[in-house]
């Protein structure tokens, strides 16, 4: 079975992220990680791919700078390679550019199963993978906290508001997967070092049949034109509790006739 | 672009339409114009008075979306009446599970985009600005749509309105033709599974307590559990503790989990990490417990509590016994 798994590079979250003062982007130009929410994507993609018994995973990732220290980090856990979309065109692109551009480079390898995450660490629309499907005219499963393959289609558990739905979908599907949903494995030393000369094939949006208009900031018909700073809240009363706290808390309640 | 014609997505649960379907109806109230709603489901039709009740005129009806993830026939029935001429001008999508799969559906169908993740929609000369609570809630983005997408699509985060009754009639209700569905729409329910859970839902409830790391424990969640169910409020909990086991994720409160605006908010053991506090700190009052006087949580407190849950909370919940 062949899967193509979404990792998306981004800023190092731990560092507080920043806009483009000019164009109110995300800030991408220092170095860019894989997105831990990927991480989950790629482990489940390697876990089918072997117990499919055979079968490879490649991944699929547009980022700026032709950056690939995230890719490589999702090299060495054992995807076996890659495709980088890098542009200068891309620069600004929505959600749905964005999915174009996956799309595109998905399509080349026609996978058996798609795999993303339900939403990004730094964008978080959580529509891209949808999109994707639907440029792709394929089914999808959303918020997928477990997959099962079961011949020529899969088994997905759907998180909903209420528990989850058992999801049955024929291949080739794209489904998207929640954080947690498998323990993805720490890349050891020979698989960094095998990493380093496993392919990453380099495109641009030309090489994808795609014009420059449709993606990037113009592509995007959507623009954000203000930042400003949010309305900070106050704090209030602080107390160190000496056994009788919790009194506190009940005359608060109180007095909101709460209780 | 003028607005005429306003759609709002209509989930419901246990027959009754979601409080965010209600929240946007409300909202869309606001703008003056001819509001449909767009349901699907058995049952359905049960809603057109509550629907009504909040302005809706028209409940435009998808029919035999059956056992079907309903993103691909509920986005192929607006498309459908979007190409022939019927559809609305701008559509409102609550930022659910299916409403999203909806959305992205829709988006990459008509080739129109997405304005996702707001928290707040206003019409400033004739056009409709978004705001996107960004960077943990310390900056407010301002976006708006650029060319002339039709319809703009809006996926509107829950609590940005608040719902609000206008005593309308119950509403028409018409069929909503999806068309001829390929093979998108193979993802099929076999069954459902329900998480048992007793007391009001999480982004309903008047109060909401919330457990995180600081419990040191699984177990020491059941004290959460136990004061939430005595306050009549619901439980909620941090990510840690989702992404630990201990609770399922549908009481992740935060970026990545549900928005709450309960009147009190008590969070114990948690330290208040931005992606937290933008799901909460929006809640009239906020009271937390934590060991760490220099915890972030504390910058957003009414009542702020420096000391050990595991203390605090058994006394709380004796005195609240004690009141019964
Ligand atoms: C403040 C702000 C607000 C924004 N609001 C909107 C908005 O309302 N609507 C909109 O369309 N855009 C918006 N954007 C832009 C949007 O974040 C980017 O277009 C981004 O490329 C879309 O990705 P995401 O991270 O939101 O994707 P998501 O849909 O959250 O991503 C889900 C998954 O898809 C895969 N994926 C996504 N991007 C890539 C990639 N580049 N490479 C590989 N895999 C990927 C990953 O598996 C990812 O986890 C906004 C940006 C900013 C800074
Ligand atoms: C992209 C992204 C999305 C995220 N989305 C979310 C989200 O939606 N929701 C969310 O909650 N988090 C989210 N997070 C995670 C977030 O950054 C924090 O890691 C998380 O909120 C921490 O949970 P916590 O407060 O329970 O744990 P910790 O940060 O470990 O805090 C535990 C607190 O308990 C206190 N404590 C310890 N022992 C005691 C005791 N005996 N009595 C009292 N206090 C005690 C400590 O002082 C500490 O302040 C997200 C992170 C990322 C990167």
């Amino acid at each position: 079975m062949n899967v193509v798994v979404c990792v998306k590079q981004i800023p190092d979250p731990a560092a507080p992220g920043e806009l483009d003062p000019n164009t109110n982007n995300l800030r991408r130009d220092g170095k860019l990680i894989m997105d831990d929410s990927d991480s989950y994507g790629v482990e489940m993609g390697l876990q089918l791919a072997e117990s499919a018994g055979g079968g490879e995973v490649t991944l699929v990732s547009m980022a700026p700078n032709n950056e690939t220290s995230g890719l490589r980090t999702a090299l060495a856990m054992g995807a076996a390679k890659a495709t980088l979309i890098s542009d200068d065109a891309l620069s600004g692109s929505d959600a749905l550019s964005t999915a174009k551009v996956l799309a595109a480079a998905i399509k080349r390898s026609q996978p058996d199963l798609i795999i993303a995450a339900t939403e990004s660490s730094d964008g978080y629309t959580g529509t891209t993978p949808v999109q994707v499907a639907e440029l792709l005219n394929l089914p999808a499963v959303t918020f997928a906290k477990k997959i099962t393959v079961e011949g020529s289609s899969i088994k997905v558990e759907r998180q909903t508001e209420a528990g989850y739905d058992e999801v049955t979908c024929p291949l080739p599907a794209l489904v998207t997967v929640t954080a947690g949903v498998v323990e993805p494995r720490y890349p050891n030393f020979k698989g960094i070092m095998a990493a380093k000369s496993k392919p990453v094939d380099d495109l641009k949006v030309s090489d994808l049949g795609l014009t420059a208009e449709e993606v990037g900031s113009t592509g995007a018909r959507q623009v954000v034109f203000e930042v400003v700073a949010a309305e900070a809240r106050q704090a209030g009363e602080k107390i160190v509790d000496e056994g009788e706290a919790h009194k506190e808390v009940v005359s608060f309640l109180e007095k909101l006739k709460l209780i | 672009m003028s607005i005429s014609k306003v759609w709002v997505l209509a989930e419901s649960a246990d027959s009754k339409p979601t409080s965010i379907t209600l929240e946007l109806l409300t909202f869309a109230r606001s703008l003056n114009t001819e509001i449909h709603a767009i349901g699907w489901g058995e049952n359905v039709e049960s809603l057109s008075t509550e629907l009504g009740n909040y302005g809706a005129t028209t409940l435009n009806v998808v029919p035999n979306v059956g056992d079907s993830l309903p993103g691909v026939p509920v986005a192929s029935a607006i498309a459908q009446a979007v190409n022939s001429g019927n559809g609305p001008d701008l559509l409102l999508i609550g930022a659910t599970y299916d409403g999203r799969d909806i959305a992205g559906r829709l988006s990459a169908k008509l080739n129109v985009p997405v304005l996702t993740n707001v928290t707040g929609l206003e019409l400033q000369d004739e056009s409709l600005v978004a705001s996107h609570s960004i960077f943990g809630g310390t900056q407010v983005a301002k976006s708006k749509f650029t060319g002339n997408s039709q319809p703009q699509i809006f996926v509107i985060r829950a609590k940005t309105f608040s719902a609000e009754p206008s005593s309308g009639s119950p509403t028409n209700v018409n069929s909503l033709d999806p068309g001829a569905m390929d093979s998108t729409n193979a993802a099929k329910i076999v069954s459902r599974h329900v998480e048992e859970r007793s007391g009001p839902k999480l982004d309903e409830a008047d109060i909401v307590v919330s457990g995180g790391r600081g419990l040191s424990d699984k177990s020491n969640y059941s004290m959460i559990e136990e004061l939430a169910k005595l306050l009549k409020g619901a439980p909620g909990a941090s990510r840690a503790i989702v992404d630990a086991g201990w609770v399922p994720y549908a009481y992740q409160v935060g970026q990545t989990g549900k928005t709450v605006k309960p009147t009190v908010y008590i969070a114990c053991g948690i330290s208040g990490a931005t992606q937290h506090l933008v799901g909460m700190k929006n809640a009239k009052n906020i009271i937390a417990i934590n060991k760490d006087p220099e915890a972030p949580i504390f910058s957003v407190a009414d009542l702020g509590i420096v000391g050990d849950t595991q203390k605090i909370l058994p006394k709380l919940i004796e005195e609240l016994k004690s009141r019964l």
